[in-house]
This record gives structure tokens, C-alpha cells and sequence, in this order.
């Protein structure tokens, strides 16, 4: 970064932040856990288990069960019984009760669910308390109030619920992901049978005992641990009448050749490789906060991330020293650490793919540039990281990273814009930048992505649906249209 | 580069133009970012450190009607020892009065270090012809006034007269020049809670900026709303892509509303993250502020003893 200095001197002092560690005396964290069926933390059948860490020390944080399909099945029937002898039977106004309920208790929980998840996953503190945890009260909250108004919803007059949803969901935002599935699904009168990733479960059972706690019936929550085995027992079980996958286009292809030929009903929410699209008119401060928002944000964990910066030429420069200005103040390192940015990459493996496709994109010749920044010891980390000169041709242009990499790509007109943030087998989401109101507009028509955002990015709300085109998957979650996933309706 | 300064400001519509073509400032995105900074959290040792620099940073106020040399003599006294059980407590960066005071708060601050600033051109409205406004300003700088805080016309701003805004700050900053060759420092204030737009704030700060202003500084503090962290943000944006441009480092002084040391201490982050550390210092950043300074004496008391003390045990001026 070149600042000059003139003729005026620069006496400023240095304002060193001194470390600011969330207490994490606020969470009680067992040291086995077993699995939530029928109400209660129950053995699993096989008497296996496996370890989550903190992806910031590395440090075991808890034994965690691992479901077998003895024990899938025993949550699927457990959903079933609940399903059919309470839950449908139940007034959506009962219903929306125990959401409220739920909601409530996570607000009042909600330091607790913040530290854990932060302990669990390796995000920042800042993050899973100022996002994360007020969106999951916000989806219960939504979701309780459209429990007694579905005949409102517009799918009919007497829309019914599906049965047992089987619920799959990744590590990157686990438990505002659980309230993705779980919210909707128990408005409309299903009930579930959920497995959190196995990098991150922890949330999720203590999610369980809130359950336990807002004193919901038995059996319409399940939440199993496990890893790919348990999830491919769960989509495929006969007593599943409804599929809610997000995760990887690859596993998403799995569970649809998995399900197809059956009368499953699937959702699927997948990959992304979304175009932040910058125009030379740009609000060009607030852009780059956006630039940086939509691909260090959760560690550019995100599947919606603004992972491709496509950005009018007349003014790249401009902007390309803006963002690297900008990058150099992103404070990495521990995220329960109130002043922390950039948290830990969720485990080895994904710190290896992201290292991997950034040395390919090395090799294919693009220019990489990260500030200097001071990586810990323990634990998996990744520098904030950006690639110039980068061309649609390149694999780091077309294949999702998930990991705090930008690509930047320049175009010259508009369409020339759209044109390259069509030009990718995904199509979750954009952003769009301009002071123009009629080019957003515009680019939001032409934009092959389930959520455009203008002069902004990376913001979830329980009323908006999301979703995505082609490998991004199918179906909408949140607002009314993510009711339609759960229900039955002629 | 900056486009020459005679050439921009050639003409009205040639510096319309120049600030119209300024980036735009979308006001969710400036809104959020302020709030992001705020959440940092600044404790022990960093807090110990924002705290001494924000008292240094204080131009102490008092801009009343009924301000008599008997007050500002007490203000001045307290401004160069903030905390008189406590001679490791530094001193405010200056006094700030109306400039019939200012003679009285240099005799009493003679030889401190503290400076005096004077507020003029018509000060707070700025409704005067501008032969009052220069004659206010030399009267003060006479008075011995190291500082000016003029404030600009913002009718003839809002009505698009840029020209005329751009040419009395050139005449204010004129009429700052002492016998000896010497000037007072010009801070120039734009009264943004009058002005209502960032896009607004963004164009008169560069307005200021190529018309020599030493520093730019929000508010007056008698129109709601002052200072206010996004208004500071965009002020902190432009100062540094001037300096980016040209070389020449522009002072930021937020005055009005900030009454305590949390809401100083975001201030500083601001600072820090937005222009960078080379402002984090009184020659570059002020508050304009008088409650302010007993909420950060109150503070760093209680770092150093572990103990909140009364409002009684810090003085009142």
C-alpha cells in the first residue's frame, strides 16, 4: 500500500488493542454426548463416537455419538409416532406456542450459543453473536408467527404437512442452518430428524436440551450425530417422507440420485461462486466493505460468498487499493477474541483444499496478495487472500474455494459484466454495485442467481427466500416460500 | 492526481462538477460500518492509552451567552490540569471560546502549551455579510487566538454556490494570518446536521480541504443532530484520500454529543482503522466537547484505583 506522506509529518501513536476474550466460563460442555431421540440423550446402538475440536487449538472439545442406521431408524420412528399422534394433531396456534418458546429461550441463551458455536466451528465471537445467534431467534420468531396461518400462505386452502422431514446441514453456520430446517419444518406440522456436520455439533445438542427445556413433545425433534454414513442412512430411510440438504453440489448430487425414484420431496442448497459485480459508478467506500464482507465474512465459509469480484476496469486500480488498504486492518486469530475478524478455518481437511486451489491458482499464473498478518501456532488458519488478474479460464474462477479467497475479474461494459457472473455452473448469488437505481434493476433481471444484492451483501433476513439456480440446488428456504418445501397442497 | 485547484474551482459549475463526481456514499453501508467499529472492544492497557489520548485531544467549550472571564479563566485553569490530584494526567489540546474571550483565555493559558481556539465568521450561523465574518476572524486572531473555528455558509452550500462557499473559506484562512508572518490554525466547521446527506458531507470536506482548511470539524454543537460516528467516518474517508492524492494531511474534529469516554474511545477506533494511526494525535484529531473530559477523568481514575469516584471529586471547570 503506497501512502504518501507530504510535507507534513505523521506523528501518530500506536493504538494496540489489548486482547478482549469472551468468557468461556458461560458454557458447560459435556465431555460425551449421546443422541436426542424421543426427548431424551440416549446410547447410541453401536457404542461409537467420534471427537469434535476447536478448530482454533485443536483442542477435543467432546466425545460425540455416532448414529448408525439401527439408531436412524429408531429417530425416524420416534419423528413418526410424535408426527402422527401429536404434532399434526396439534392447532397451528399451539404450535407456534413452542416456537415462540423456543425462540425466546434462545434469546435468552444466547451468550451461550454464541461461545459454543464459536468453540465448535472456529468463528468469530463478533460473528456468531451479532449474526448468527439474533438470526436463528429471528427464523423461530418468523416461522411461529405463520404456524396458525397457513391456509393464508397461498397453497391452498387446506395445505397439510409432508410427515418426517430427515434434515442434513453443513458446518459452516450450524445452528442458524438448524434453524433454517427446524423452523419451518415444525410451523407446518412436521417433525424432524436433523444431523449437524461432524466438525460442529455441538450447538445443535445443546439446541436438544433447549428443546427439553421449552418442554416440546417428545420425538418431534431428533438430532443425531454422525458423519456421511449417518446422513446417506437418513435421506434414504423409507420413513423420511421429506429431504432438506445444504452442503456441497457433490453430496447435494448424492442425496438426489439417492432419493430419486422414491416419493421423497427434496430440497437441496448447495455451492456457489457468486459475482460482486462493481460498476465505476459505485458507492466505492461502501463497495469495499462489501468486497470484504462477501468473502471474509464466516472465513469466506459461506456458500452464498462473494468469491468472484468482477469489477469495471476504469476504476479496478481504485479499488483493488482500497480493498488491500482495508485487508491490512482484518484482525485474524482467536475468535472468542471480541476484536477478532478472520477466525479458523472449520478443520484440516478444508484448510488443505483451500490451500491446494490457491496454489493453483498461483500456478495458473494469477497474482496472489495477502496483508501481512500473523498466523497462530495451533490450530488451522488461512490469511484474508486475493488473486489478480484472473481470468474465467482460471479453476480458481470457477470452482467454489470456501475459504478466504477473492478472485477478481475485470470486465469493460455491462453486459459484459452479466455476461461473465452468468458464466459459472452455480447461481446462489450477486451483488450488484451502482449509484444508478436502474442498472440494479436491470443487472437483477438479467443475474441467473436465487439472491441479488444491491449495494450490500451477505445480509439474511427470515422473510426473504434463498435459494439457487442450477448446481446451486433446488427449492427456496425462508419467508412464505419456504413453507412450500414442507407442505403438501393441490 | 488532484485536477488543479485553480482549474477546478475555475468556475461554480467546474467545481460542481468536481464534487459532484466525487464516489457516492451509500448510507446503509457508512451507517454499518460505524456500528461494526463500535462493537470493537478496548480494554486494559489499550484502554488505559485511549483514554490519556482522548484527554489530550479535547478543545474544552464553552460557547454561551452568558460565558464572563471568570469562567473561561476557571475552563482555562482546569484545561491545563484536567485532574489537579494528578500531575501524570495531560493536559486538554485547547480552549475554546467566543472571540470577545479569547484575550482572557490566552492570558490565563500563557506559556501552558494549551491553545486557544476561537470561534468566528458570524459563528453559529454564518448569517452576516462577509466583511463582518473577516473582521470577527482578524479581531480574533489579534486577540491572540491560535486556532479559528469558522463556520461556513450552508445556505449558499445548499443552494449550490459552491464558488462563494470555496471563496470565503480562502478569505477566512487569509484574514488567519498574523503580522509576523505566522496564521492561526483554521478549523472549518460545516454544521453536517444542516447539510443531512453524506454526499453532502463527502463534497464540502473536499470543498474545504482544497480551500485550505487545517482541520474539518462536524458541528457547532447548537443544532441536533452534532457529531455522529457515520458523519465522522465519511469526514475520516475523505481526509485520508486526500492525503492519498495530495500528499497534505487535514485535520478531523467531531464536536457536539460525544459526552463519554466509550462513545470517545469508538471515536479513536474509527480513527485508527478508517485514516490510520498517523492521526491518532492532537495536531490531527479533536473532540469538541465539554462534559466529555470529567466522564474521561472519572474513567481513568478508576483504571488506575479500581474504584468509581463521585462526580464531586472531579471539579466542575
Amino acid at each position: 500500500m503506497n501512502v504518501s506522506k507530504g510535507s507534513t509529518s505523521s506523528t501518530g501513536a500506536m493504538f494496540d488493542y489489548a486482547p478482549a476474550p469472551e468468557s468461556r466460563s458461560v458454557v458447560d460442555i459435556a465431555s460425551s454426548y449421546g443422541l436426542f431421540i424421543d426427548g431424551e440423550f440416549v446410547d447410541p446402538v453401536g457404542d461409537t463416537s467420534f471427537k469434535t475440536i476447536s478448530p482454533a487449538t485443536e483442542e477435543v472439545l467432546a466425545e460425540v455419538s455416532e448414529a448408525s442406521a439401527e439408531d436412524v431408524d429408531r429417530a425416524v420412528r420416534a419423528a413418526r409416532t410424535a408426527q402422527s399422534r401429536v404434532w399434526s394433531k396439534m392447532s397451528g396456534r399451539e404450535r407456534s406456542k413452542y416456537l415462540y418458546r423456543i425462540a425466546r429461550i434462545i434469546q435468552e441463551r444466547s451468550r451461550e450459543l454464541a461461545v459454543l458455536e464459536s468453540l465448535d466451528n472456529g468463528k468469530p465471537i463478533r460473528e456468531s453473536r451479532d449474526v448468527d445467534v439474533p438470526l436463528v431467534a429471528a427464523y423461530f420468531f418468523y416461522y411461529a408467527g405463520w404456524a396458525d396461518k397457513l391456509e393464508y400462505a397461498g397453497f391452498g386452502p387446506d395445505p397439510r404437512p409432508l410427515g418426517v422431514a430427515g434434515q442434513v446441514i453443513p458446518w459452516n453456520f450450524p445452528l442458524l442452518m438448524l434453524a433454517w430446517k427446524i423452523a419451518p419444518a415444525l410451523a407446518t406440522g412436521n417433525t424432524v430428524v436433523l444431523k449437524p456436520a461432524e466438525t460442529t455439533p455441538l450447538t445443535a445438542l445443546l439446541f436438544a436440551e433447549i428443546c427439553q427445556q421449552a418442554d416440546l413433545p417428545r420425538g418431534v425433534v431428533n438430532i443425531i450425530t454422525g458423519a456421511g454414513e449417518t446422513g446417506r442412512a437418513l435421506v434414504t430411510h423409507d420413513g423420511v417422507d421429506k429431504v432438506a440438504f445444504t452442503g456441497s453440489t457433490d453430496v447435494g448430487r448424492s442425496i438426489a440420485k439417492a432419493v430419486a425414484g422414491s416419493d421423497k420431496k427434496v430440497t437441496l442448497e448447495l455451492g456457489g461462486k457468486a459475482a460482486n459485480i462493481v460498476f465505476d459508478d459505485a458507492p466505492v467506500d461502501q463497495a469495499v466493505e462489501g468486497i470484504v464482507n462477501g468473502i471474509f465474512f464466516n472465513q469466506g465459509h459461506v456458500c452464498c460468498a462473494g468469491s468472484r469480484l468482477l469489477v469495471q476496469e476504469s476504476v479496478a486500480d481504485d479499488v483493488l487499493e482500497r480493498l488491500k488498504r482495508r485487508m491490512s486492518t482484518l484482525r485474524l486469530g482467536d475468535p472468542l477474541d471480541k476484536n477478532t475478524d478472520i477466525g479458523a478455518i472449520n478443520s484440516a481437511d478444508q484448510l488443505e483444499k483451500i490451500r491446494q486451489l490457491s496454489e493453483v491458482g498461483e500456478a495458473e499464473g494469477a497474482g496472489r496478495w495477502s496483508p501481512a498478518c500473523e498466523i497462530p501456532q495451533h490450530g488451522f488458519w488461512f490469511p484474508p487472500t486475493i488473486f489478480t488478474g484472473v481470468s474465467q479460464a482460471h479453476r480458481i474462477a470457477r470452482e467454489e474455494i470456501f475459504g478466504p479467497v477473492l478472485s477478481v475479474i475485470t470486465f469493460r461494459t455491462p453486459a459484459e459484466a452479466v455476461q461473465k457472473a452468468n458464466n459459472t455452473p452455480f447461481g446462489l448469488s450477486a451483488g450488484v454495485w451502482t449509484d444508478k437505481g436502474s442498472r440494479i434493476l436491470w443487472a437483477a433481471d438479467q443475474l441467473r442467481a436465487g439472491v441479488v444484492w444491491a449495494n450490500t451483501f451477505n445480509k439474511f433476513d427470515p422473510t426473504s427466500p434463498f435459494g439457487g439456480y442450477k448446481e446451486s440446488g433446488y427449492g427456496r428456504e425462508g419467508g412464505r416460500h419456504g413453507l412450500e418445501a414442507y407442505l403438501a397442497h393441490s | 492526481m488532484l485536477p488543479d485547484i485553480a482549474e477546478v474551482t475555475a468556475s461554480d459549475s467546474a467545481l460542481r462538477r468536481f464534487l459532484h463526481g466525487l464516489p457516492g456514499v451509500d448510507q446503509v453501508g457508512a451507517e454499518a460500518r460505524a456500528a461494526t467499529l463500535s462493537t470493537r472492544s478496548i480494554k486494559a492497557t489499550a484502554k488505559e492509552f485511549a483514554i490519556d489520548l482522548a484527554i489530550s485531544m479535547v478543545d474544552l467549550t464553552t460557547l454561551e451567552g452568558q460565558d464572563t472571564p471568570g469562567k473561561v479563566r476557571a475552563l482555562s485553569t482546569k484545561a491545563m490540569r484536567p485532574d489537579p490530584a494528578d500531575a501524570t494526567c495531560p493536559p486538554a489540546a485547547a480552549v475554546c471560546v467566543y472571540p470577545d474571550m479569547v484575550g482572557v483565555a490566552k492570558h490565563t493559558l500563557e506559556g501552558s502549551g494549551v491553545a486557544v481556539a476561537s470561534v468566528a465568521t458570524a459563528f453559529p450561523s454564518g448569517r452576516a455579510a462577509r466583511p463582518i465574518k473577516l473582521a470577527d476572524t482578524r479581531d480574533a486572531v489579534e486577540a491572540g487566538a491560535d486556532e479559528i473555528d469558522m463556520v461556513i455558509d450552508r445556505g449558499a452550500f445548499l443552494s449550490g454556490r459552491y464558488l462563494e462557499v470555496f471563496e470565503e473559506i480562502v478569505a477566512v484562512r487569509e484574514a488567519c494570518s498574523r503580522r509576523d508572518g505566522s496564521e492561526a490554525h483554521l478549523k472549518v466547521i460545516f454544521e453536517t446536521g444542516e447539510l443531512a446527506t453524506y454526499d453532502n458531507v463527502r463534497r464540502v470536506s473536499w470543498l474545504a480541504m482544497m480551500a485550505g482548511a487545517h482541520f474539518i470539524k462536524t458541528s457547532t454543537g447548537k443544532v441536533q443532530p452534532a457529531a455522529t460516528m457515520p458523519v465522522t467516518l465519511v469526514m475520516l474517508e475523505a481526509v485520508r484520500d486526500y492525503r492519498e492524492m495530495t500528499g497534505q494531511m487535514v485535520g478531523v474534529k467531531p464536536a457536539g454529543g460525544i459526552r463519554s469516554s466509550k462513545e470517545a474511545i469508538r471515536y479513536l477506533v474509527m480513527v485508527n482503522e478508517v485514516a490510520g494511526a498517523d492521526w491518532l494525535d492532537p495536531d490531527w484529531f479533536r473532540f469538541g466537547a465539554s462534559t466529555l473530559l470529567n466522564d474521561l477523568l472519572m474513567q481513568r481514575t478508576k483504571m488506575r484505583t479500581g474504584r468509581y469516584s463521585g462526580p464531586d471529586y472531579f471539579t466542575l471547570d
